[in-house]
C-alpha cells in the first residue's frame, strides 16, 4: 500500500475556512494518527479521504480503488438489529461463532444477540469498532474511536485494535495525546 | 412514544359499541319511523336476509374486485413514483402539481369527468386510484427522505451492496411510513369507489343498491349496505396490511439467504 498524500487541500463551510493549503504523507501500513485541537478539521479532513466530503480545493491520492472501513465519531448501528448483525452487515461472509468469538474479546460476549438499541453506550462503541476491525479494508478510519469507553476498558480495547491492525494502514483522529501514544502511531499535527 | 400503547388507547372497547348500539335503538324507538332511522336489530334481519342471496355476493364481489384492483395499482404506481423522485429532482418536481391536483380536486369532479370519458362499469377502479395514488407517494416519498443519511454514509464508505442498503437501512425506515399510508388509503378507497358506484350505477355494483335504497326510501337496505361496505373495508385492510407484513418478511429471508 502506497503513501496517501494530501496536497493544497482547502475546505470551507458557508465562507468559514476549516484548513486551508493543507499538506501531509501518509504512511501506508502503519497508524497514523492526526492530532489536533477540536474543530481544526481533524473530522472535515477524514471525511474528505472516505469520499464523503469534496475539497475547495487541492488533491488527495493514493485512495483510489481502495477498500475502507471506518469507526465514524457516532456509532451508525442499524437500531433495530441485533450487535452480530450490524457487523455481519459489512462481512456478511464472516460466520456467527467468529463474531461471537471476537465479540467475548470486547467484553460483548453476553449480549450478541441483543439489538443494539438495548446497549449501554460503551458497548455501542465497541460494537462500532469490532465492526470496523472485522470488514475487510485496505485503509482503515478512526474518528475518535475511545470515545465513551470507560478507562478501565480502554486499555483492552486498545490492545485489541493494535493486534488487529498490525501492518494495516489505519488513519486515526484523536484530540488525546495518551490515546495517541498508547495506539503507537506516528503523530501528525493540524495546525 | 412507541406504537403499541397508542394502538392500545385507541382500540375500539365492546362497551362503547354497545352503548352507541342501545344510543340508535332507542333513537329508532322515539322517532318511531324506518324511513328516518331504522333500529339495529332490523338492519342485522335485512342483512342476514341479503346474505342469503347470491345477487349480495355477486355485488360485494363486483365492488371488492374494482376497488382493490384500483388500490393495488395505486400502492404499485405510487412506491415506484417515489423512488423514481427520490433519485431524480426533476420528477419529483414534474409530479408535485400533478399529486396536489389530484389531492386537491374533490372526488365529484373526478367522478363526473371520469363517466364522461368511460363507461361507469369500471369507474370504481379509477376513483380508487386517484384516491390513493398521492397518500401513498407522499409518504413513501417522505419516508425515504427521513432516512438516517449517517447509516447511509456508513454503508458507503463499507460498501454495502444495494439490496442489503435497501433492506437493512431503507426499509426498517420507510414500512412505518407505507404502512400508515396503506391504513389510511384503504379506508379512503373504500369511501371514493361506494361513493363512484353510487353516481356512476355500475350493474351489479354495492353503489347501485345504495341508489336503488335511496330511490326507493328504503332505510333498511341503506344501513344493510352501508354496514357492509364498513366490514369489507375492514376485511380488506386487515388482510392487505397482514399480506404486506409477510411479503417484507419473506423478502428479508430472501435477502438473508442470499448473503449467507
Amino acid at each position: 500500500m502506497n503513501n496517501i498524500c494530501v496536497k493544497h487541500l482547502s475546505k470551507s463551510f458557508d465562507g468559514k475556512m476549516v484548513f486551508d493549503n493543507l499538506n501531509m504523507s501518509i504512511s501506508g501500513r502503519e497508524m497514523t494518527c492526526i492530532m489536533a485541537p477540536s474543530g481544526a478539521g481533524k473530522t472535515t479532513l477524514l471525511r474528505i479521504l472516505m469520499g464523503l466530503e469534496s475539497a475547495d480545493c487541492g488533491s488527495v491520492s493514493g485512495l483510489e480503488n481502495k477498500r475502507f472501513s471506518a469507526v465514524f465519531q457516532e456509532e451508525r448501528l442499524c437500531e433495530g438489529m441485533t450487535a452480530q448483525d450490524n457487523i455481519r452487515l459489512v462481512m456478511p461472509t464472516l460466520g456467527n461463532q467468529a463474531v461471537i468469538r471476537e465479540m467475548a474479546r470486547l467484553g460483548l460476549g453476553d449480549c450478541y444477540n441483543q439489538p443494539v438499541s438495548e446497549l449501554s453506550g460503551g458497548m455501542r462503541r465497541r460494537v462500532s469498532i469490532l465492526r470496523a476491525l472485522l470488514a475487510e479494508y485496505d485503509v482503515l478510519f478512526l474518528d475518535e474511536p475511545f470515545k465513551g469507553i470507560d478507562d478501565t476498558l480502554k486499555e483492552q480495547v486498545i490492545a485489541y485494535v493494535k493486534e488487529k491492525t498490525r501492518g494495516k494502514t489505519v488513519v486515526f483522529v484523536t484530540h488525546d495525546r495518551k490515546e495517541a501514544f498508547d495506539m503507537g502511531a506516528g503523530i501528525i499535527e493540524l495546525l | 412514544m412507541s406504537v403499541e400503547p397508542l394502538k392500545e388507547k385507541h382500540k375500539i372497547r365492546l362497551w362503547a359499541v354497545l352503548f352507541w348500539m342501545i344510543v340508535w335503538q332507542l333513537a329508532s324507538i322515539w322517532l318511531d319511523s324506518d324511513i328516518l332511522l331504522v333500529s339495529p336489530v332490523k338492519v342485522v334481519c335485512r342483512l342476514s336476509q341479503l346474505m342469503m342471496t347470491a345477487a349480495f355476493w355477486k355485488a360485494v364481489c363486483f365492488t371488492l374486485s374494482r376497488i382493490a384492483s384500483g388500490f393495488f395499482l395505486a400502492v404499485a404506481a405510487g412506491v415506484t413514483l417515489a423512488a423514481v423522485s427520490s433519485y431524480f429532482t426533476r420528477v419529483q418536481e414534474l409530479l408535485a402539481p400533478f399529486m396536489l391536483a389530484v389531492k386537491s380536486v374533490p372526488v365529484a369532479s373526478f367522478i363526473i369527468l371520469a363517466l364522461i370519458w368511460f363507461s361507469s362499469r369500471n369507474l370504481s377502479i379509477l376513483i380508487s386510484f386517484l384516491m390513493v395514488l398521492p397518500i401513498i407517494y407522499t409518504s413513501v416519498l417522505s419516508g425515504i427522505r427521513s432516512v438516517d443519511r449517517q447509516l447511509l454514509e456508513m454503508a458507503y464508505v463499507f460498501r454495502i451492496p444495494k439490496l442489503r442498503v435497501v433492506r437493512y437501512i431503507y426499509l426498517p425506515q420507510i414500512m412505518p411510513f407505507f404502512y400508515s399510508a396503506c391504513s389510511v388509503a384503504l379506508g379512503m378507497s373504500w369511501k371514493a369507489g361506494a361513493a363512484a358506484e353510487v353516481i356512476g350505477i355500475p350493474k351489479g355494483s354495492i353503489g347501485e343498491r345504495l341508489q336503488q335504497a335511496k330511490v326507493y326510501l328504503d332505510t333498511p337496505d341503506l344501513f344493510a349496505w352501508t354496514l357492509v361496505i364498513v366490514a369489507a373495508s375492514l376485511f380488506f385492510e386487515k388482510i392487505v396490511l397482514y399480506f404486506m407484513s409477510k411479503v417484507v418478511e419473506k423478502c428479508s429471508a430472501m435477502c438473508m439467504g442470499k448473503d449467507e
